[in-house]
């Protein structure tokens, strides 16, 4: 997979067509292979705006929604369970009913999906950071560091995934002072989250890295003594960020559903500032209640929510695989 | 030959030997075990004694190489919250998650390589791509989700099955099973399907893949210009040639299911060993979760070398290639 798939070159016509490099660089994206496989795909193009939709409904939230659900001095026992608003006990403005504290469905699942996206794009982001670092220096070096990273990683690969998020979860809470315990919370479901996460970065990074170690503008830069560093992170780098990007995007999704399972078993974010996970979990207690509407929303959200990004995920792998076309 | 399997044989000790360790790190992080044990009259005379005779004493080294040691002989200790044998307390419920697991296994089998023929030999069309796409769902749904839905609708709702707990049981010897009562199946089936749909899916698209590629080489055109039947073509060659991977992954991701059981008897209160851990994560049993830990990887650990090593027998490309 090279460098060329990701920005396919400008086709002749394009060029006399745009005189100047502002609209040449438009009608490059409009002919680029990856615009055009997008609009054949009508499901990936309405992922992608259900997606955004959620996301900015989301982090706009607060402007809007009726209560800030994390502020228990806004929940009132005495709305406690009042079913959504097209039911016959329905009220202004609890939209989607209220749960058994009197928090707003609607605005508990807003605030809780921010939770989920932020702690979802830091995992991500983190785990990047710590498998690229960790596959250039495995894939350019070799040697010693090469077998000690690999080793650690086969020792975290045969370990299931969700139980090293669990158990980082729940002993690095554990080791925290309790006073740190609640506002601590997202960062220890991050760690876990990227922990059981990198190696996979790290390997597809570290397979690319050794294969172009061998290529000859590699040797030229070597020639010149160019520092390792640049070359990793100027030369080779550039070529391994294809199934990266593929990947990082599909692990969004993964992210998110750690973070939601790891709530869910009461392990994530708690009762006081709940995620979606955290959302259900409460909510199902009250399945057999009949007040369905404190589970069923929040996994109506957080379904779509990783929905749409595995489907554009599924999508972009399809769609950087020159193998495919 | 000899030498790849020594090889896998030594990785896989050293991967044991890895898992042990974060094992043992476990009670680390815990904090001081005699606290955990000694009650408010004991004296510092006492408490000492008691450090001194669990060995808590001893060098790390010594301890760890202790704690090896009695875990290959299946002690893992004492229980923090019921004192009980720990190892019992899994063996106990051992067979409830491997019932789930094999079960779920079955469907996921007999379901996922039919709807993996389908839309390989139907590509194009829309009922092929339809399941495509429904198989996306499927691997994004969380399994509790799906599980809480599968509650909702046919326990809740429609009132058809049980929803929690696993009816009645008959006992074999240290083996429960619950196949063998009307009750027992029918608390199974909920979830049974709720732990097998991301399987389902994933072997339809390793079916889907494969198909799609076998159905491409020269052997399947000649076998068209014979003129043999479509369906035979299908089911008779073209399948076969696709099952070696399927039946792979099946063995490899059966540890990672014994796992992600875990979340499915939580949801529905399965009694196997999975809700028993998470129950320890949450009483902070860490004998319990340290053992957890050291069992699943070890059956995980054992299932891969046997696929590595049932691989180079069948395949000898293999051997020099690792």
């Amino acid at each position: 997979m090279s460098r060329q798939y990701q920005t396919p070159a400008m086709t002749p016509a394009a060029d006399a067509r745009t005189p100047s490099q502002e609209t040449g660089r438009r009608v490059k994206w409009r002919e680029s292979e990856i615009y055009r496989s997008f609009r054949r795909r009508p499901a990936t193009v309405a992922a992608s705006v259900l997606l955004l939709f959620l996301v900015v409904t989301a982090f706009l939230s607060p402007l809007y929604v009726p209560q800030n659900p994390y502020d228990p001095a806004q929940l009132d026992l005495l709305n406690a369970e009042i079913p959504p608003i097209w039911q016959a006990d329905g009220q202004w403005p609890f939209i989607l009913g209220t749960d058994s504290q009197g928090r707003d469905v609607l605005s508990a699942i807003l605030y809780g999906s921010r939770v989920s996206i932020v702690i979802g794009i830091a995992a991500v982001a983190l785990s990047l950071v710590v498998g690229i670092t960790f596959g250039l220096l495995a894939g350019f070096y070799g040697g010693v560091i090469d077998t000690l990273l690999m080793r650690l990683g086969d020792v975290l690969l045969s370990i299931p995934t969700i139980l090293v998020a669990i158990l980082v979860s729940s002993l690095v809470r554990q080791a925290l002072p309790a006073s740190l315990r609640d506002v601590g919370a997202a960062g220890v479901l991050v760690l876990a989250i990227v922990l059981s996460s990198w190696v996979q970065y790290a390997r597809t990074v570290r397979a690319q890295a050794s294969v172009e170690r061998e290529k000859e503008y590699v040797l030229a830069a070597r020639v010149l003594h160019v520092p390792g560093r640049r070359i990793m992170l100027g030369h080779i780098l550039p070529n391994t960020l294809t199934p990266i990007f593929v990947a990082a995007t599909l692990n969004f999704g993964m992210a998110i559903l750690t973070e939601a399972t790891l709530s869910f078993l009461g392990i994530g974010m708690p009762p006081g500032q709940p995620s979606l996970g955290t959302l259900i979990r409460l909510g199902n207690d009250y399945l057999f209640s009949g007040s369905w509407w404190i589970v069923v929303f929040p996994v109506m959200q957080l379904s779509l929510l990783v929905v749409t990004v595995n489907m554009i995920g599924d999508w972009l792998r399809d769609a950087l695989n020159p193998k495919l076309r | 030959m000899l030498v790849f399997i020594l090889k896998r044989l030594v990785n896989a000790v050293f991967v044991m030997m890895a898992v042990a360790f974060l094992a043992f790190a476990i009670f680390q992080v815990a904090g001081d075990p005699v606290e955990m044990l000694a009650n408010e009259q004991m004296s510092q005379v006492d408490r000492d004694a008691l450090r001194d005779r669990m060995g808590l004493n001893d060098p790390m080294p010594v301890q760890f190489m202790r704690f090896v040691g009695n875990a290959m002989q299946g002690d893992f200790g004492m229980s923090y919250r019921n004192n009980q044998d720990v190892i019992g307390l899994i063996a106990e419920r051992f067979p409830a998650t491997m019932e789930l697991v094999l079960v779920a296994t079955l469907i996921s089998l007999v379901v996922g390589i039919p709807l993996g023929i389908l839309t390989a030999i139907g590509r194009g069309r829309w009922y092929a791509e339809g399941l495509q796409f429904l198989s996306i769902i499927g691997v994004s749904l969380p399994s509790f989700v799906v599980g809480i839905m599968l509650i909702l609708v046919f326990s809740v709702i429609l009132g058809w099955s049980p929803s929690f707990g696993r009816g009645e049981v008959v006992d074999f010897g240290w083996w429960s099973t619950g196949l063998l009562t009307p009750s027992g199946r029918a608390a199974l089936v909920l979830p049974a399907i709720s732990l097998s749909l991301y399987q389902i899916t994933l072997i339809m698209r390793l079916v889907r893949a494969e198909m799609l590629e076998v159905l491409r080489t020269d052997f399947i055109k000649f076998a068209r210009a014979r003129g043999i039947p479509r369906h035979r073509i299908w089911f008779r060659h073209a399948l076969r040639n696709c099952l070696m991977p399927v039946v792979t992954m099946t063995a490899m991701n059966v540890g990672a299911l014994i796992a992600f059981a875990l979340i499915t008897e939580t949801v529905f209160q399965w009694p196997g060993m999975g809700m028993l851990f998470i129950q320890a994560v949450t009483f902070l049993d860490f004998p319990v979760m340290a053992a957890y830990l050291v069992i699943i990887s070890f059956i995980f650990v054992v299932l891969n070398t046997m696929v590595d090593i049932s691989y180079a027998i069948i395949d000898p490309r293999l051997r020099s290639a690792r």
